[in-house]
């Protein structure tokens, strides 16, 4: 009997997601012992017409990480979701946006200005900025449609599963590769990670008090941190009562705060504003005025607590004016 | 366009202030705009800000949330929160380019529906000059084509 | 047991009594100027002097501190007695010259002038030190004494200054036989009508006649035994021993399962509306103070008097004090009216006074109340309907001159009218009592904008608050006259009573829970709870809703970050649902 094919492919994103498949380390030989791998442009040739020569429906399944921000991610993902039984977003990026998402905080406009006039190292004295079609030497020559939205990989194709992480934990991975195998699926559209929130599996949640209220948010370069005591009570913005579970809590570990990778449970619609309510609410202060400096000590709303959602959520990108 | 732009506005009241302040106003038959849809939640703070969000989404053109006023809540201090989330929320809103005015917190006790009827009346207006929010809607795989349909003539 | 004989009367008597104790006994009147029962004898005046017949002969005694002993003949009245006392008076009267009652006494023994030479023609203190006693002894203080010797001796306080140890008690203006002491108002108010003041009370008093209990209480605040622990006297007196001072203030905390507010409401001050001259103008009162002056326990015993102790021939009666005025209260404080046709009629009845009635709306809806009114009419009462401008003294003819002048705008005739009386009734409002806010924040029920309690419904429940269990009697939740009162408050407490009788109350639907399986133990949701109904299970590493102390508010609902805590007829997926909802019509 033929093994299982599978595939990978990488959108926008920055390229860690790979690295956590090779994370596997000799783990990877087993799942090659066990699959196909039929397409994975970033560690062996494969070429578009490889997978458009495919059977709909010939890959088990293919693993997608990166956000969608141009017409070609577009074609080749609609290509994959035809060619796979089963698609799994793979990472935050692809799961609700991920970092690329927070470009949804501009538009494509404003983008390309910064890239190729503003920014101080750019040298474009003709102020050529990218084309879908140009020409050249007579030729034309294409270029993908850069989009004024970042999309996540379900608001594109249709998804089946969703590896949530900022690159996804080995152990998800190899759970979910080996689900797969089994056949021991969830049910349709399900995150295969734990569904309760990071504080659960954390080390320090002994030493997180009962009456935690916040006198001043802090960022992490302003204090020393304690390697013992919950982050959110030292006043760091630490989103892991918020963020699920399953990465074994490695920021933490590392003594830096949990910035939700991982996204949301699943009893949670958008992350960003979830997380937002829980921790304007142990702000400790009852006066608008101290309120507001307390609040006021969390940098960047948006991007803390929508650092890899902000496609995701229910506002999904700045309005137009 | 012909028709006038008739603001959406989604209101969140709490049970024990504002939403009796309404009814007040009612019972007193005071005239406000009728554009506002009432949400009755028990307080204020049980606005969780995804509502306030999923309104947005959902096509209202403003959000206002309506509790009773500092020191009087009917669970002591279940609006304190709300202002603690609403003072968070706002710069949010305000890097997604949602205005000032489209999002409100107002202290309405009991009594008020003076009040009630000013801070819609007031709402309307301003939002009626802002014109309709324009949030995007998030696509689905069936519906993005379209939308890049609308994304290129928007970029053009 | 000491015999002895006073006038050739035998009498038995106990050891230590003084001759004037035993004296007084047999109904022998001695005259007396230092003595007062209360205070140990100094025997300075001398006029009780006494000859006193015993195995040494006869001697003169002043019987105020001389002790009885076995077999003694006292003479109050020989001729002996009335030559010393005579000399003595004397002398009182040049130390004294201008204090009548020892001019009265002497007069009583045929002295009309004394021999002795006079320093000071305007003096009237004796020196007989009763105040310096009764500072000491009653007081507790010291503050005066005795300076000086001979001719130059003074009753006065240290060095003559002003001091801090005079706790302005006025025990010693009190026992002044003479009234060389006086308390002066620091505000050269004229003290009206003596004792029956509408002012503050004595430190000890009945509240007022009909008060149950109806028994004296101590206002520590002003006895002097709560500002320097001495004094004591009313314990002295009390003859049952009723008086304790030891008992203090008690705070009880008592379990109930229902709380009637029946806190009522406080007049309106009228010193806020300048132009009526209350607390200014002579004879300008408010119509509770004219309920004590009129009331038959009152200080007046019920007579209707000015300050001068006259009855009034006119009286005017302004209505709408404080109410219905954008400038205090708009509200109608609904019983003026009433009362003031009230008062309008006790005022004619009892002095036979021209009465006049301000009013802007005459409102006497109620059973018998118009009829009320219709009497009035016909008893001759003038009604003035227009808001009075104000009060003044200021006369502008004869007429006016000595009167208060109201001056009004007839709104039926059409002309300003100026219309001097000689006292004005004040129809002062209702307001809110001044902690309400506090009382209302204390039971988690709310106040209208005019700060009274607000009731659940208008209609639908009336004596019900916010908050179960709480329920209104009474004008603590706006303007009520008895009869609608005591209909109030009725209803309230047949509402506690069904209370009570059921046993239980029902928990609000809405409360909060935990989805165990989902809670990662993040404790967010604990400090915001209020009523602490939320716990944390260490075992579980859950938190957990104690679902008979949440209120149902649903704040922790909101700030779950993992969704895990939900609420009972509020949860997300409904909310959602219905923001869609609402917003699915156009």
């Amino acid at each position: 009997m033929s093994k299982p094919k599978v595939g990978f492919y990488w959108c926008a994103s920055c390229g860690g997601c790979e690295e956590a498949v090779v994370d596997l380390n000799e783990g990877v030989l087993d799942v090659v012992e066990a699959v196909d791998i039929v397409f994975w442009p970033v560690a062996l040739d494969f070429k578009r017409s490889d997978v458009e020569a495919m059977e709909d429906g010939e890959m088990a399944v293919c693993f997608i990480n990166g956000a969608i921000r141009n017409s070609e991610q577009k074609e080749m993902v609609e290509i994959l979701r035809k060619k796979s039984g089963l698609i799994v977003a793979f990472g935050s990026c692809s799961h609700m946006g991920g970092i690329p998402g927070l470009a949804n905080l501009h538009d494509k406009e404003s983008i390309f200005n910064r890239v190729y006039h503003t920014v101080p190292t750019i040298d474009n004295p003709d102020g050529t900025i990218p084309q879908v079609e140009t020409s050249v030497c007579g030729t034309t020559v294409e270029l993908p449609e850069f989009w004024d939205t970042v999309r996540t990989l379900n608001q594109v194709i249709d998804v089946d599963y969703y590896l949530p992480g900022c690159a996804p934990p080995v152990n998800l991975i190899v759970g979910a590769v080996t689900a797969i195998l089994e056949g021991k699926l969830p049910e349709k559209g399900a995150v295969l990670a734990p569904d309760k929130a990071l504080c659960d599996e954390c080390d320090r949640r002994e030493s997180k008090p009962e009456n935690l209220c916040i006198d001043e948010f802090k960022r992490p370069y302003q204090i020393i941190i304690d390697e013992e005591e919950c982050l959110l009570a030292q006043g760091l913005l630490c989103l892991g009562s918020a963020t699920r579970a399953g990465c074994d809590s490695i920021c933490v570990k590392g003594n830096m705060p949990c910035t939700g990778c991982m996204g949301p449970t699943s009893r949670v619609n958008d992350f960003g504003a979830k997380a937002l309510s829980a921790m304007a609410s142990v702000a400790n202060a009852n006066d608008e005025k101290d309120v507001k400096r307390i609040i006021g000590g969390i940098a960047d709303p948006v991007g803390s607590f929508n650092k890899y959602s902000l496609p995701a959520s229910y506002l999904h990108r700045k309005v137009r004016k | 366009m012909s028709e006038q732009f008739e603001p959406k506005i989604v209101a969140f009241f709490c049970n024990w202030c504002t939403y009796t302040a309404a009814d007040l106003a009612g019972i007193s038959r005071m005239k406000y705009a009728p554009n506002v849809r009432v949400v009755r939640l028990m307080c204020s703070g049980r606005v969780d800000p995804q509502f306030i969000l999923a309104a947005f989404r959902d096509g209202a053109d403003g959000v206002l949330i309506g509790g009773c006023h500092p020191g009087d809540c009917h669970y002591q201090e279940g609006n304190y929160k709300a202002l603690r989330r609403f003072h968070l929320l706002k710069p949010v809103l305000e890097e997604m380019n949602i205005e000032d005015e489209r999002f409100r917190l107002e202290w309405i006790s009991a009594s008020e529906g003076d009040k009630v009827q000013k801070v819609i009346n007031e709402m309307v207006e301003q939002i009626t000059k802002l014109g309709p929010l324009d949030l995007e809607p998030i696509s689905t795989p069936e519906t993005l084509d379209e939308m890049l349909e609308k994304e290129q003539e928007i970029a053009v | 047991m000491i015999s002895l004989k006073i006038n050739g009367k035998p009498i038995q008597v106990e050891s230590g009594t003084t001759i004037l104790q035993a004296a007084k006994q047999l109904g022998f009147e001695i005259p007396t100027l230092c003595y007062h029962p209360q205070l140990e004898p100094y025997a300075a005046c001398r006029v009780c002097t006494v000859e006193v017949k015993n195995e040494k002969g006869n001697k003169l005694m002043t019987s105020c501190n001389s002790i009885v002993e076995d077999g003694m003949e006292v003479q109050t009245d020989s001729d002996a007695v009335a030559q010393a006392r005579k000399i003595n008076l004397q002398l009182l009267m040049a130390q004294a010259p201008a204090a009548e009652i020892v001019s009265e006494m002497a007069a009583n023994y045929g002295v009309g002038d004394t021999a002795f030479l006079s320093e000071n023609a305007e003096e009237k203190c004796i020196l007989c030190g009763l105040c310096v006693r009764a500072c000491e002894q009653v007081a507790g203080t010291s503050a005066i004494g005795f300076a000086n010797r001979g001719k130059d001796r003074v009753v006065t306080t240290p060095f003559d200054v002003q001091n801090e140890a005079c706790i302005t008690c006025g025990s010693c203006a009190f026992v002044c036989p003479t009234g060389a002491i006086t308390m002066d108002d620091p505000f050269g108010r004229e003290v009206i009508h003596d004792e029956m003041t509408l002012g503050p009370d004595k430190a000890i008093t009945v509240p007022f006649m009909q008060a149950v209990p109806n028994a004296p209480a101590i206002d520590t605040e002003a006895c002097i035994h709560f500002k320097t622990d001495a004094c004591g006297l009313c314990a002295e007196v009390c003859e049952p021993e009723a008086i304790d001072y030891s008992q203090k203030d008690e705070i009880e905390e008592v379990e109930v399962g229902t709380i009637l507010l029946a806190t009522g409401f406080k007049t309106f001050d009228a010193s806020r509306i300048a132009k009526y001259g209350y607390g200014k103008l002579p004879n300008v009162i408010t119509s509770l103070e004219f309920e004590k002056l009129s009331n038959a326990s009152g200080p007046t015993g019920g007579d209707i008097l000015m300050q001068d102790g006259s009855v009034p021939k006119s009286v005017g009666i302004i209505h709408c004090v404080g109410s219905r005025d954008d400038n205090y209260n708009k509200y109608c404080s609904k019983v003026c009216c009433m009362y003031s046709l009230k008062i309008a009629h006790l005022m004619a009845e009892k002095t036979g006074a021209e009465v006049y009635n301000f009013y802007i709306d005459m409102r006497t809806p109620g059973k018998g109340y118009e009829e009320f009114y219709e009497r009035l009419l016909e008893e001759g009462m003038h009604l003035i309907r227009g808001r009075a401008a104000d009060v003044s003294d200021w006369a502008m003819n004869e007429d006016e001159e000595g009167k208060l002048v109201i001056r009004a705008e007839d709104t039926l005739v059409g002309a300003v009218r100026r219309i001097p009386v000689d006292m004005v009734v004040l129809a002062v409002g209702l307001e809110p009592q001044p902690d309400a806010e506090e009382i209302r924040r204390k039971f988690n029920i709310s106040c209208s904008s005019d700060g009274w309690f607000l009731e659940r419904h208008p209609k639908l429940a009336p004596v019900s608050t916010f908050t179960d269990g709480v329920f209104l009697a009474g004008s603590c939740q706006g303007p009520k006259d008895i009869p609608e009162t005591v209909a109030q408050s009725g209803a309230a407490v047949a509402e506690a009573l069904a209370l009570i009788d059921r046993g239980y109350v029902e928990l609000e639907p809405n409360t909060a829970f935990i989805y165990e399986e989902e809670c990662s133990g993040c404790k967010t949701c604990i400090p915001l709870c209020p009523f602490s109904a939320i716990s944390f299970v260490e075992d579980k590493n859950v938190s957990e809703i104690n679902e008979a102390l949440c209120k149902g508010c649903g704040t922790c609902v909101a700030a779950c970050p993992s969704g895990a805590a939900q609420q009972h007829l509020f949860t997300d997926e409904q909310i959602f649902e219905e923001i869609k909802g609402v917003l699915s019509y156009v």
